[in-house]
């Protein structure tokens, strides 16, 4: 080979081979929440400090197996997770350091922080019943629990077990009820399915509008994006469990990875984003609740009415989520 | 690098080792073996999950759900292979062998559905097709309420799905070895007193095994692989499971573990069928010409023409309208300048990530012709083994490789006084290739050793006695000579990086966005009729080289053909 | 063969094998410019080997070859056959698919300019009769004409010396014959050297000017086609050149044989002591069949050959022989006639 040749080859190769060098005034965002719903903060954080931030974003587990493996190398200066199982795992793994913010700790509630203050929520997502108005009466319905009662034989419709939002949700209902309840209520329902369970919320909602069955449990996001595509679906949601414990909430949140470069700016971003600036913008793009509770509800998420949630720190999702798919595999909820 | 041949051609030679050979092969040992490693380390730090056993995980595991996997896999894994069977070889014999109305559109149209993610034909067929879709919907409308429909998310309907996306690994490849099968061998057959449909059977299947193994393995290997199609399906599988014991119960240890079950599956199959084809020969001889195509009259024709026309609708043309329609919905607020480069990046990362694999492939085939011993042979083996792992374990394997790289090199460096901040090779686009490739590797493997093998040694030979110097035959005999197999493994390899969603997703440079990854954010968060619009871009980049391939398609037959012709 | 002509090629004592196998083992020949030489063996004997060997693709574990005064192989050293300015026809053509005929001519020009290059092409495809078929691909030619093509593009560089590796062998009977003619004298024409390598004796009778027959890696002779006939080195050549049967003898003089068929003298002088046991070499063409014969025979078996029939005769004390005479002198099987015979080279090997 010619000494030319060899030389461009080189130069060639070492651009494919050398990573962009970092800038000082940047921050690096491992994110498993969804480009299009933290672009446009990141752009406003941009446009109004001046300060860069750059994301990959992918499902949080290789994210977490990443962080871990990268270790002290990291460029990651935060990571944002959707559901707190992940946040509390990513804890686990000592790969989120805590933080001292007084800012963080007056934004959001102490119920969506990590208690040793390593990650915070940022965005509330409730996960409730949705039945169809044209064979449910309101009346009818009450609690979660209360699905598994045999009245509701051949109408109840559920998505996957595998999806972390139900993990969630049975988790909570482990913390609350105690294993063998539980174990009893999530029998019932899978004895009530009407059909095998569905890949995601969307779906599981459109079986009711065609009338595979009457009700079901989703976030409300879902249910919102629906409403939106079209307005005249004969679908409402009910908060369910407003006498004890309240609506099952998760959060979408972020902490500071343990050897982040850029550490104050990246508290600085997070603590921007619990602001009242920020919230309504986090919340309103993906119809979730703001976790800042000083902020008002979008006017879209407003109309629903309010609710009464639960207040059990979010961790115990995380704590139990191991337990629930257990419980859920035992159960035979698919 | 010596290209320097070697026959097994002559009487006298063909028993032992001669030493000069040895040599060459031994040389070119230490080339199959780096490509080898590259594939391996990330199994291995695979298979290094059983250094913590997860008991309790497999305990559960064992009462719960894993039986019911299994038994599903399995038959998936049936359902599946004879179905790609079916529509690959019966489309590959109608389009190659006989003459029906429209069989020339269909000879290469019936390879689009490649460009199709299965993914993207799952949540398609499901919005469609399901209860609560506009197909039952009218149906019910018109029939009313009680109107019997098959049951869409059913096993059925995985397997359906499964075998129209991915029937056209067993098509192409089972098209170009009929299209490369002499007159002579059939000719022989009928004198011999079997009938046409005997003579397919017994022979014309036969010599066209290896590829149709291969195509099938390629797409078992997929289906093993495969979470997004079943998850859409909430089907269960064996990597249901290993998605169960890393997302779920938080445990990457339980499994790599499953994970690695799963690959020793697969190299068990793998070894078994190369030890069942046994000392069998495949090749042969095409003097004679091209057998004349069966003319199908009347009746015959116009089912043939029925059958091309329903698979080819149901795989390609009613998925891309559906998508286009759902497109057409959001296309004012989705489609900005940033699908520009997406695309570019899309585009970019396919054809180079093409280049690099098909380069280590043709490595490993030279490697494989020219020294013919075991290690060389394992080594390529483990080449093509990425191939069957589920993606999103088989990224991390590769990402933890990397980052042990990145490790290392930086406690060195740090040795030297250097302080490099970050990662050197992770984040890279060079790490992203290298992923691919070795995720790919098999599916360039294929195509090419098998054009490889074709080409018989005084080819080369001739050339050199003819005064070309190595690099000269690579250029004026090798090439050439093997570019059917390169421009089938390029597509193959261009289509399936640009689908490929778990490493693109972990292992690419900040601002590297794809398609696929476009795909992804917008199916995760279930918005499935907002991915239309990058899954038809996706697909109409992927039409690109399907429609390279096709110009070339014709003149490449001739090749291939003539390739053999003069033996 | 020519006094004036210059050694070309030497091959001195080469030894070819793997580990532990020897399949060339002491060859050596030496060739002039111009010369046709035949490698003559039975397939395994060692012979496509030597030929890969003075091609470049097979080392020498000792001994060297030297072409043109240059040493081209040695143990250790091979020269890459690119550089070895040789011509070489493969057993199966080797004519490249992808490129017609012309550019499969064409391929071994380098040196030259495009037009020099077709030119030349041209007229080697003239030179085998093939110009008009210069746009075919090789798919495309019958076995002949792909020879032919073959033949010309080894040719067009215009080598000092041509390898044949089994030129003829997939060709018909017919065809060979006219082909090995064909490029004899294209050879002979252009002075071009050659070195063939068959297992056909017709072949190398009618191509080759001096003949190595081979067994188990060595030459078992050297010599021109006569010599290997009438004078066989060997009861292996003997066996393997020509037809023929033995017949037990014992000497009873030099050149004289006593045998069943009585006393035999040829011209050729054997110095054993007499009464040593020897093998007496019968060609069919020494033995005539004649009604009026010496010793009586019954004709075993026939085949008819055009001009001339092969009877195989058994003699009363039970040997069979081999006869060959006119086609027209035409006898049933199992008929008793007599022969006589006509023994010039009177060919004997010690009984061992």
């Amino acid at each position: 080979m010619s000494k030319l040749k060899f030389v461009t080859l080189l130069v060639i190769s070492t651009t494919f081979v050398i990573p962009a060098v970092q800038a000082a005034d940047e921050i690096v965002v491992y994110s498993a929440r969804k480009e299009h719903l933290i672009k446009p903060l990141f752009d406003a954080y941009t446009d109004k400090t001046g300060v860069n931030i750059r994301y990959v974003t992918d499902k949080a587990g290789p994210l977490l197996a990443r962080l871990k493996a990268e270790g002290s190398n990291t460029p990651a200066d935060i990571l944002m997770t959707v559901d707190a199982g992940n946040l509390w795992q990513a804890a686990q793994l000592g790969v989120l350091d805590s933080i001292d913010s007084a800012i963080l700790q007056q934004n959001i509630p102490a119920s969506l922080r990590d208690p040793e203050n390593r990650w915070f929520g940022l965005s509330v997502r409730a996960r409730t019943i949705v039945y169809s108005t044209e064979r449910v009466k309101e009346g009818e319905l009450s609690t979660y629990e209360a699905l598994a009662d045999p009245a509701w034989k051949g109408r109840l419709c559920l998505r996957t077990s595998k999806k972390v939002y139900n993990q969630s949700l049975v988790a909570m209902m482990i913390s609350r009820l105690g294993e063998q309840k539980t174990s009893n209520v999530v029998s019932g329902w899978v004895a009530n399915l009407a059909v095998p369970p569905f890949s995601n919320d969307t779906r599981t909602m459109q079986a009711i509008i065609s009338g595979q069955c009457d009700v079901a449990i989703v976030n409300t996001y879902y249910f919102g994006r629906l409403l939106k595509k079209n307005p005249d679906i004969k679908l409402s949601l009910f908060w369910p469990n407003q006498k004890d414990s309240g609506v099952h909430v998760n959060i979408s949140g972020a902490g500071v990875t343990t050897y982040a470069k850029h550490r104050e700016q990246a508290i600085m971003l997070l603590e921007w984003l619990s602001s009242e600036e920020a919230q309504g913008l986090f919340a309103s793009l993906n119809m979730e609740y703001p976790a800042n509770p000083a902020v008002a509800n979008d006017a879209v998420v407003a109309a629903w009415g309010d609710f009464k949630a639960d207040d059990t720190n979010v961790a115990k999702a995380g704590e139990l989520q191991k337990q629930a798919v257990m419980l859920m595999d035992r159960s035979g909820y698919r | 690098m010596s290209l320097e041949t070697i026959t097994s051609g002559h009487g006298e030679t063909q028993q032992s080792v001669p030493s000069h050979r040895y040599r060459i092969a031994r040389r070119w040992q230490l080339v199959s073996l780096p490509i080898a490693g590259l594939v391996l380390l990330p199994l291995l730090v695979i298979f290094s999950g059983w250094l913590h056993p997860e008991s309790e995980i497999w305990r559960h595991l064992a009462e719960t759900i894993l039986a019911d996997l299994v038994v599903n896999t399995i038959i998936l894994l049936l359902g599946v292979m004879f179905g790609v069977l079916f529509l690959g070889v019966s489309l590959a014999w109608l389009t190659s062998m006989c003459r029906f109305p429209g069989q020339r559109f269909f000879d290469w149209a019936l390879m689009l559905p490649l460009a199709l993610p299965a993914y993207v034909l799952a949540f398609v067929f499901l919005g469609l097709l399901d209860f609560s879709g506009p197909v039952q919907g009218q149906l019910r409308t018109w029939f009313g309420p009680s109107f019997w429909f098959p049951a869409v998310r059913s096993t059925g309907g995985v397997i359906v799905v499964m075998v129209l996306v991915l029937y056209p690994y067993v098509y192409m490849l089972a098209r170009s070895a009929f299209l490369t099968q002499g007159r002579g061998t059939l000719d022989a057959a009928r004198i011999l007193g079997l009938g046409p449909w005997a003579t397919f059977f017994r022979v014309t299947l036969p010599m066209a095994r290896p590829a149709i193994v291969a195509g099938t393995s390629l797409a078992l290997m997929e289906t093993l692989a495969d979470f997004g199609t079943v998850a859409i399906f909430n089907y269960d599988t064996f990597t249901t499971a290993i998605y169960k014991a890393w997302f779920g119960l938080f445990n990457l240890q339980a499994a790599s573990q499953l994970a690695s079950l799963l690959l020793l599956f697969v190299a068990l199959t793998l070894f078994s069928e190369r030890r069942l084809r046994g000392r069998a020969r495949y090749d042969e001889n095409t003097r004679g010409g091209r057998p004349a195509r069966i003319v199908l009259n009347g009746r015959n024709a116009w089912l043939a023409t029925l059958f091309a026309g329903l698979i080819f609708s149901f795989a390609f043309l009613f998925p891309l309208i559906q998508l286009a329609f759902w497109s057409w919905e959001i296309i004012t607020e989705d489609l900005d300048k940033r699908y520009l480069t997406l695309v570019a990046n899309t585009v970019t990362l396919g054809i180079s990530a093409a280049f690099v694999t098909i380069i280590g492939a043709m490595l490993l085939a030279f490697a494989r012709r020219y020294s013919r011993n075991t290690i060389t042979r394992s080594a390529t083996t483990i080449g093509t083994l990425g191939y069957a792992l589920p993606g999103s374990v088989l990224a991390v394997g590769i990402m933890l490789t990397f980052t042990g790289i990145d490790n290392f090199l930086q406690s060195v460096l740090r040795g030297f006084g250097v302080d490099v901040a970050g990662p050197i090779l992770t984040g890279t686009i060079a790490a992203l290739l290298l992923a691919y490739l070795v995720r790919f590797l098999a599916v360039a493997f294929g195509p090419i050793d098998s054009s490889l093998e074709r080409i018989r040694s005084s080819l080369p030979e001739a050339a050199r006695s003819l005064g070309a110097k190595p690099v000269m035959v690579l250029r004026r005999v090798y090439l050439p000579l093997l570019s059917p197999g390169i421009l089938s493994a390029m597509l193959l390899v261009t289509v399936d990086v640009m689908k490929e969603m778990p490493a693109t997703l972990l292992l690419r440079p900040f601002g590297w966005d794809t398609l696929a990854v476009r795909i992804y954010e917008m199916t995760s968060e279930g918005e499935w009729e907002r991915a239309a619009l990058p899954a038809i871009t996706l697909v109409l980049a992927g039409l690109l080289p399907v429609i390279l391939l096709v110009i070339r398609s014709s003149k490449s037959t001739t090749v291939a053909a003539s390739t053999k012709a003069t033996q | 063969m020519k006094n004036d002509s210059k050694t070309l090629l030497q091959i001195q004592d080469i030894h070819c094998g793997y580990n532990r196998m020897v399949v060339v083992e002491g060859f050596s020949v030496d060739i002039q410019e111009g010369e046709l030489t035949c490698l003559l063996g039975p397939s395994g004997c060692g012979k496509t080997t030597v030929l890969r060997a003075i091609a470049g693709f097979e080392p020498v574990t000792h001994g060297e070859i030297i072409l043109n005064d240059i040493k081209i192989s040695s143990p250790g050293f091979t020269l890459p056959p690119e550089q070895r300015c040789l011509g070489m026809v493969f057993q199966d053509y080797a004519l490249f698919p992808h490129l017609n005929v012309i550019d499969n001519v064409c391929f071994g020009l380098h040196q030259h300019s495009r037009q020099e290059r077709k030119y030349i092409a041209e007229q080697s495809l003239e030179l085998v009769g093939l110009s008009a078929l210069g746009n075919r691909y090789p798919h495309e030619l019958s076995g002949g004409q792909q020879q032919r093509v073959a033949v010309a593009r080894a040719l067009a560089p215009e080598p000092e010396l041509l390898l044949l590796d089994e030129p003829f062998s997939n060709l018909d009977v017919e065809l060979r014959e006219r082909l090995a003619l064909d490029v004899r004298d294209i050879l002979k024409e252009r002075n071009i050297a050659a070195v063939f390598v068959t297992h056909d004796q017709h072949e190398a009778f009618v191509m080759g000017e001096r003949i190595a027959v081979m067994q188990q890696g060595r030459i078992r002779q050297l010599d021109t086609p006569f010599g290997l006939y009438h004078e066989p080195a060997d009861r292996f050549v003997a066996d393997f050149i020509g037809q023929g049967r033995f017949l037990d003898g014992t000497m009873v003089g030099a050149g004289t044989v006593e045998t069943v068929l009585g006393e035999l003298t040829g011209n050729l002088t054997y110095n054993w002591p007499v009464g040593c046991p020897v093998d007496v070499l019968l060609r069919p063409d020494d033995v005539h069949l004649s009604e009026f014969g010496e010793y009586e025979v019954t004709i075993t078996d026939r085949a008819f050959r055009g001009a001339e029939t092969l009877y195989t005769v058994r003699l009363n004390t039970g040997e069979e022989i081999l006869s060959l005479v006119p086609s027209h002198y035409d006898l049933p099987v199992g008929h008793k006639t007599g022969i006589t015979l006509a023994v010039d080279h009177l060919i004997l090997f010690q009984k061992t």
